[in-house]
């Protein structure tokens, strides 16, 4: 009986294999860690998925899967049934992707806000968001009455520690006496979660709300208690049209476009990205004009000088929370610094989860 | 923390709202189970009442509509549960795992058209007196009703069980289908009944999630909250007012640990995180340790099927 099954098992996968082999077509792949229209993360990788197939690429998606075990399923069975490349769009895709990268040396690989290139067909791409934090951590400064700036934090990865200390350095410059209160909810998107975490730092007197998770719940809750509110990942506007003051946007669209055509044409090589404002990786949605010209014009040339690289988000002097020197007086932090963040700068308030 | 009247009266109205789905759909189960019917299809009733409200509200753009289509679909996808373990003697257990599969995943497939939709203001009561009236204000006022509704529910449950005929044949049902049945109550009659009324309550509680608290469609947006509801009527031991105490300690822990994280108070927040579910069970099973009340609550025949010779 097990033998039987074994026998037929192997002709079946001979048959797909033989299927798959036939159709040699070039497909695109790409997992997505949300639904496709959660109108933050995942959306915006989804936009960038339809500017490849815009091209006439053959694209597949995978929306909603979960980081872990399930993933790696995901993604070998994307390379399983013919993918050339296949973008995975969570950070926490990384140990997966590396695994199955290993089994499919053929198969090209990007993996979003990793740092693990165990193979030479993974690379890794991120944004720079923290520029865009920036921004909001200026405008949250002039536009906060009770000083109070709330947090809703995902996960104590360095990509949303660098978020939290963008914001706040860049708030402090402009008004001192900031203080950011942050809530951890240990999710990407769970709607429930986020507005709750709203409502008690609403509660505790934040008039500010940034949210580093992914659904329109937080800016929702908002708008609704009359306090001001960023977008995150996509430009959540129409949620909440009084309270937001603008939304990060994330374009993946040119970097998905540029690595298909290369993988497509075989010149794809191995690289980390790390795009900005600069090349337009991260985009800032129209600004309120609630919050006064004067004070648009001062963003927008922020916007420009960190842009052009005049300005830095993280220029010294920096201090962490204890007082200790993390970045000298007039140097700015490098990169391998900034992929490493794992300390609060100082006037965070809290302990970084461990 | 600023700890004046006011702030604690925001808080104990926050935590009323987050506990209004476990309120609802724990009491609806809790007459199911009375009756002597396990369902675990809590979370799909739950999730199939959250879409059908949201996406009548998007197309009828009437929220009388959405609540009630809410409560009849939760109904509708009760009776296939009722159909099957009653007509054609299925396995409770089974059935109702089934069934929250079933749910979450025919929720997602109707919701594809209904995501990022902005929700409707639901209209919420006495919206003045809650800004007027310090500390009391936010605690009784500026609610929706479904709230309201929610809050006597336990008590009507109690009432209903105890001191009225039809709660006494329900009882009586859950404990011996047979002797019930030698009574000439039909059996099979009265579980149809609490099967239904279970779903309609589960889809309340989901259309409470998807019009009022976070007002949009989410894949998945009850978010296990029907496997709480469900554990909730096993550690209230079956008494409605115990579960409405457990449902509150649950909320009100959820939402005291974020809280707790906004004031910056030094304990991990993994700990937190994880306070809700260990208080709960913790006090319920504190109050619940007389053994032969349990026994009295506890319906005897619970996940049997019943079969009535002809």
């Amino acid at each position: 009986m097990y033998k039987l099954f074994l026998r037929s098992l192997i002709s079946v996968l001979f048959l797909l294999g033989f299927s798959l082999n036939a159709n040699a077509e070039f497909k695109v792949g790409f997992v997505y860690v949300g639904p496709t229209g959660d109108h933050g993360w995942t959306y915006q990788h989804h936009e960038g998925r339809n500017a490849v197939e815009a091209l006439g690429i053959k694209t597949t998606y995978v929306e909603s899967v979960p980081e872990g075990a399930d993933a790696e399923r995901v993604i070998r069975q994307l390379a399983q049934s013919g993918h050339d490349l296949i973008f995975t769009t969570s950070f926490g895709y990384m140990d997966p992707t590396n695994k199955v990268a290993k089994d499919f040396p053929n198969v090209k690989f990007e993996h979003a806000t990793g740092y693990k290139r165990e193979h030479s067909n993974v690379s890794t791409y991120s944004a720079r968001f923290y520029e865009g934090r920036t921004l909001l951590g200026h405008m949250a400064g002039k536009m906060t009455k009770t000083n109070t700036i709330g947090y809703i934090a995902s996960f104590p990865i360095p990509e949303v520690i660098r978020g939290i200390n963008a914001m706040t350095l860049a708030a402090q410059k402009v008004n001192p006496d900031i203080k950011t209160k942050i809530v951890w909810v240990f999710t990407w998107y769970d709607p429930g979660k986020e507005s709750e975490a709203a409502q008690a730092l609403i509660d505790q007197g934040a008039d500010i709300i940034m949210q580093h998770t992914d659904s329109t719940a937080p800016v929702q809750v908002a708008e609704k208690a009359g306090v001001w509110s960023f977008g995150q990942a996509s430009d959540m506007q129409r949620f909440a049209p009084k309270s937001i003051l603008t939304s990060i946007i994330d374009d993946w669209a040119p970097y998905y476009v540029e690595r298909s055509i290369a993988a497509r044409d075989g010149t794809w090589k191995q690289q980390d990205t790390w795009h900005g404002l600069k090349e337009g990786m991260v985009a800032m949605a129209p600004y309120n004009s609630a919050m006064g010209s004067d004070l648009v014009k001062e963003v927008e040339q922020l916007q420009k000088d960190l842009a052009s690289g005049k300005a830095h988000s993280f220029t010294g002097p920096i201090y962490d929370q204890k007082g200790n020197v993390l970045v000298a007086e007039g140097a700015v932090a490098d990169d391998g610094m900034l992929a490493g963040m794992n300390v609060y700068v100082k006037g965070v308030e809290g302990d970084i989860p461990q | 923390m600023s700890f004046d009247l006011n702030f604690i009266g925001i808080l104990i109205g926050a935590i009323m709202a987050s506990s209004v789905p476990l309120i609802l759909a724990a009491s609806g189960e809790l007459i199911t189970e009375r009756s002597g019917v396990l369902n675990l299809g809590v979370e799909g009733m739950m999730i199939i009442g959250a879409i059908s409200g949201f996406a009548l509200m998007v197309v009828t753009d009437n929220l009388f509509f959405a609540v009630v289509g809410s409560m009849l679909s939760g109904l509708i996808i009760s009776l296939i549960f009722g159909l099957l373990t009653q007509s054609l003697l299925t396995n409770h257990v089974a059935t109702g795992l089934a069934l929250t599969i079933f749910g979450i995943g025919m929720s997602a497939m109707i919701g594809k058209n209904f995501v990022g939709i902005p929700g409707k203001e639901f209209p919420l009561l006495f919206v003045n007196l809650k800004e007027s009236i310090p500390f009391l204000g936010p605690i009784f006022f500026g609610h929706s009703i479904i709230l309201y509704f929610a809050f006597g529910l336990p008590f009507l449950t109690n009432y209903f069980l105890k001191k009225t005929k039809t709660g006494l044949i329900i009882r009586a049902v859950g404990d011996s289908p047979t002797s019930a049945s030698n009574q000439g109550i039909n059996v099979t009659l009265v579980r149809y009944s609490c099967i239904l009324y279970g779903g309609a309550m589960c889809g309340l509680a989901g259309a409470y999630l998807s019009l009022i608290y976070t007002p949009q469609w989410i894949e998945n947006m009850t978010g296990g909250r029907g496997w709480i509801a469900l554990a909730l009527v096993v550690f209230a031991t079956w008494s409605p007012i115990k579960v409405l105490i457990g449902a509150l300690i649950f909320g009100g822990i959820t939402i005291l640990q974020l809280h707790m994280q906004a004031v910056g108070l030094r304990i991990p927040v993994q700990l937190l995180s994880a306070l809700p579910y260990i208080m709960t069970i913790i006090v319920l099973v504190v109050i619940s340790r007389d053994s032969r009340k349990i026994k009295l609550n506890t319906p005897t025949s619970l996940g049997q099927i019943f079969y009535k010779e002809k």
